[in-house]
């Protein structure tokens, strides 16, 4: 074993139970080494980090050898355990909303860690907390020592978080899926703040994604990881340029790729808006005037043909789902609306509840878009049966047969549950019950983020072919430019509730008038 | 909603019957509760002053549902029949004969057959004694359980009628709606329902009817909250905007899709509505502000016992019964409010039986485990 070795996992195997979640898994890290575990959600990556260092709950079976720095892992006793972690292993996490304590501010909590590890007080633990801040690339680090974590951004907690991670000089560094959820652009600042606090320090990181993209640009060494087991392992430019194991190749070939189905010449003006702004009030302070309202989306037309797909991008907080919300009346919004030649927004009542069945939408979360306690059947039906009492029984069945056929799921699972279905098949069942009510405009609410590359590329086809179909329309929202170049005619670009550029597809991807479009488009890296 | 579907059990609903029947205590209590009250709704089989069915000169009788004059029998009254009167018992028994139900005492009966004052101590012909009038214990007992459990399963039902109506439209409407109605309710339950019992007792006879109503202006007051805020939460997930979007009336998403999650909640808290229900019954009663005088009712045999210290019996029963029943309800609470924690962890006698198929470990898909 060569000096240089940091971490060593081997033949680990993690059990729950009867269920094998990590299966005879071999990885080392060296100093001053990335390597990265990719896989899709489910293949056992983050449960091998959390198992080799003994964060998961007691009663999960963990066998094979683990060393860090030429110590057992296995023979470590408990007061050890907690010097090591957060001491010589620093961690960051996905989810930075949660990962900080709200009810502390930002320098308290440093303090904490520097407090337990170090011993370190006063000024002097001070002094460490900026240089720390400093180091993560925070502007105004006096100012956010007493900050709270809700008031700064998700990219600026995560380099909290970061700060937190290396204050006590770690050898290894573990970052599970650490940009997941931040925007794009914040993303590879992220990223490239990982890579210089590595080479600096000499640092092991331990990158654990599943965008390949990001692993391909960020990773000395990958490992493939899929159904607990490691498929495939080695350095990154081989394995992404000759993989060995079809599985690898699937992965690095799930890119969305191809274009929608062209749009008929003459195909008409199915939903054009003007001016459509939408404005929250803000509450009114006790004796005090009411603040101006806050402007989600400022004033903006568009339209979309019949078969059309426009896509709408831009960051989050930028008022693309606000605005989607608004176009189908989901919020009140100002301005003219014309859908199919009526004007929806003077419609009310009953009257708009009827015009509902043309225009359905489909959310991001599918664990959160179908309701738990019915059978997928009477999830698909509901709408039908509501807006057509006068269908019987067989009909209906007949007609959830065939919208589950139309999404590529088997006939027969209408009496299942929502919770027995993955999450790409659940997002298809949430196409499903809005396509059985034969809409004309379908709103498509980042219906690919939540989900792993190859089945996003499946969904795509899936909706490509159904609009090829039956001409259906498409407000496609996203962040992501790759999803909305296989997906979308048009494109509309917001930031901060204003449009910053409009256009053609192709056009607008290879010549971006604006910068915020350009960085948008680098960091989704199109081929 | 096909009828197949509707048969078979949703997963979430089979993990609570299987958690329910892990607590062994609360299973129990389940049974002794549900054998108590099914005994004391046929409370006048077991306790009562008529025969259950007669024979007199060839002919059938059933006294316990028709009421015959005491001419029938050879008596001179046209009056209903009293067959514990000696004379009418004795004629009878010398034509034909009668079916007794196990205890021969109504609630209201008064035993002139006492020997020595009353109240009398227990014996072979009052189990449980008799109180300050002559009346059996025991049948007290029965009819007055069976009043409080019938009294409380009213009031909680309509409870959870008005708080889940009441609360829903506040939680799913939101904005002025809920602005209004809780400063309403806020002054609403700031009236006290005890001084408005007892004004009410001085202008009608308060019966049983009355005092369900009056406790239902009250008793829903502290469901509110709890569907309220289910229903704050639930507006705003995705698959009701989705039902909303699927242009769904909010009568129907309410019913369909919020109301099925502030369930969960709302039987949480029916067992301490039920044991609210009668502690209030039976204060009333004690006060002297309750039921009319001569209904079985425990509240009162509680006042007696306090009244009759001399006799044991009187306080012992009532506060038996009392305990008893109460410690039941809220052992089955206690089962019902662990059933519908999504948190609560099956224990491992629990676990060792095989759960539902086995394919859909916690760990297996640990976003699964945590969506209910």
């Amino acid at each position: 074993m060569s000096d240089n070795r940091l971490f060593e996992l081997r033949q680990l195997t993690i059990r729950f139970g009867s269920h094998i979640a990590v299966d005879s898994l071999d990885l080392h890290v060296d100093r001053g080494e990335t390597v990265a575990v990719v896989g899709e959600s489910g293949s056992g990556k983050s449960v091998s980090a959390l198992g080799a260092l003994g964060l998961l709950p007691t009663g999960t079976d963990i066998e094979g050898e683990r060393r860090f720095d030429g110590r057992d892992l296995g023979k470590l006793p408990p007061r050890q355990w907690n010097a090591l972690r957060g001491g010589r292993i620093g961690f960051i996490f996905q989810e930075p909303m949660t990962s900080l304590n709200p009810l502390h501010n930002v320098g308290r909590q440093l303090g904490e860690t520097l407090r337990l590890h170090q011993g370190l007080r006063g000024e002097a633990a001070k002094r460490r907390i900026r240089e720390l801040l400093t180091q993560v690339k925070l502007p105004r680090v006096d100012e956010l020592m007493t900050a709270w974590p809700h008031q700064l951004s998700g990219g600026q907690r995560q380099r909290v978080m970061i700060a937190m991670a290396i204050a006590n000089d770690p050898q290894l560094l573990i970052a599970d899926e650490p940009t997941t959820a931040l925007d794009v652009t914040v993303q590879q600042e992220i990223l490239a703040l990982l890579d210089d606090l590595r080479d600096r320090y000499g640092m092991g990181l331990l990158l654990i994604s599943h965008d390949l993209n990001l692993v391909r640009r960020h990773a000395d060494r990958v490992v493939v990881m899929r159904h607990g087991e490691c498929v495939e392992t080695g350095a990154t430019t081989a394995v992404f340029e000759t993989p060995q194991v079809a599985y690898t190749r699937q992965l690095i070939d799930a890119v969305p790729a191809g274009r929608p189905p062209p749009v008929a010449g003459n195909a008409a003006m199915l939903l054009s808006a003007s001016d459509v702004s939408i404005v929250f009030p803000r509450p009114k302070p006790f004796l005090r005037p009411r603040p101006s309202a806050f402007v989600a989306v400022e004033p903006l037309s568009l339209q979309l043909r019949q078969g059309e797909t426009l896509g709408v991008v831009g960051e989050s907080g930028s008022g693309k789902t606000t605005l989607a919300s608004a176009l189908i009346r989901l919020l009140p919004a100002s301005g003219e609306i014309h859908f199919a030649g009526q004007r929806l927004d003077l419609l009310g009542g009953d009257a708009l509840r009827r015009q509902r069945r043309g225009f359905q939408i489909v959310f991001q979360d599918p664990y959160g878009s179908l309701s738990p306690r019915m059978p997928v059947a009477d999830i698909i039906s509901e709408g039908l049966r509501f807006h057509h009492p006068e269908l019987d029984q067989t009909i209906v069945a007949e007609r959830i047969t065939e919208a589950l056929r139309e999404v590529d799921l088997p006939p027969d699972c209408g009496h299942r549950y929502p919770h027995e279905f993955s999450g790409g098949q659940r997002q298809r069942i949430a196409i499903a019950r809005a396509l059985i009510l034969k809409p004309k405009l379908l709103v498509l609410d980042e219906p690919t983020s939540a989900l792993d590359r190859t089945v996003q590329k499946q969904l795509i086809e899936l909706l490509r072919n159904v609009q090829a179909k039956h001409g259906l329309s498409y407000l496609f929202i996203s962040h992501d430019l790759a999803v909305v170049r296989a997906m979308a005619h048009r494109i509309l670009v917001l930031k901060e509730g204003k449009v910053v550029e409009q256009g053609q597809c192709e056009a607008l991807l290879e010549a971006p008038q604006s910068a915020y479009t350009r960085a948008l488009i680098d960091a989704s890296s199109l081929t | 909603m096909t009828s197949s579907h509707r048969r078979r059990l949703s997963p979430i609903t089979q993990r609570r019957l299987q958690v329910f029947r892990g607590n062994r205590r609360a299973v129990w209590s389940l049974w002794i509760f549900g054998l108590l009250f099914i005994v004391s709704l046929g409370a006048e089989l077991v306790a009562n002053d008529k025969p259950i069915v007669m024979q007199y000169d060839g002919h059938w009788y059933v006294p316990l549902l028709v009421d015959y004059p005491e001419t029938e029998f050879g008596g001179f009254l046209p009056t209903t029949a009293d067959y514990r009167d000696p004379v009418v018992h004795d004629q009878i028994a010398d034509n034909g004969w009668m079916l007794w139900p196990p205890v021969p005492f109504s609630y209201q009966t008064l035993d002139r057959g006492v020997r020595g004052p009353v109240p009398s101590p227990p014996g072979s012909r009052h189990w449980l004694g008799t109180d300050d009038q002559g009346r059996d214990v025991f049948a007290r007992v029965l009819y007055g359980f069976r009043l409080s459990v019938a009294f409380a399963l009213a009031l909680t039902v309509g409870s959870i009628f008005l708080g889940v109506v009441i609360g829903g439209v506040q939680g799913y409407f939101g904005g002025k709606i809920d602005l209004v109605g809780q400063r309403l309710i806020e002054i609403w339950s700031g009236l006290p329902m005890l001084f408005l019992l007892i004004i009410l007792a001085s202008l009608v006879e308060p019966n049983i009817w009355w005092l369900l109503g009056i406790m239902l202006l009250f008793s829903w007051l502290g469901l509110v909250d709890i569907v309220r805020a289910e229903f704050l939460r639930a507006r705003n997930l995705e698959y009701v905007r989705a039902a909303r979007a699927m242009g769904l009336p909010s009568r129907l998403i309410m019913r369909r899709h919020v109301l099925p999650n502030a369930m969960v909640a709302t039987l949480t808290f029916i067992p301490f509505l039920f044991t609210g229900a009668i502690t209030t019954l039976t204060a009333l009663d004690f006060l002297g502000f309750g039921l009319p005088p001569g209904s079985p009712s425990l509240g009162e045999l509680v006042a007696q016992g306090k009244n009759n210290l001399q006799a044991p019996w009187l306080g012992v029963t009532a506060f038996i019964t009392l305990s008893v029943m109460l410690s039941l309800l809220v052992f089955i609470g206690e089962g019902l409010r662990d059933a519908f924690d999504p948190r609560h962890i099956l224990t491992a006698n629990q676990v060792k039986r095989p759960l539902s198929s086995g394919s859909h470990t916690p760990a297996e898909s640990p976003r699964q485990g945590s969506l209910p």
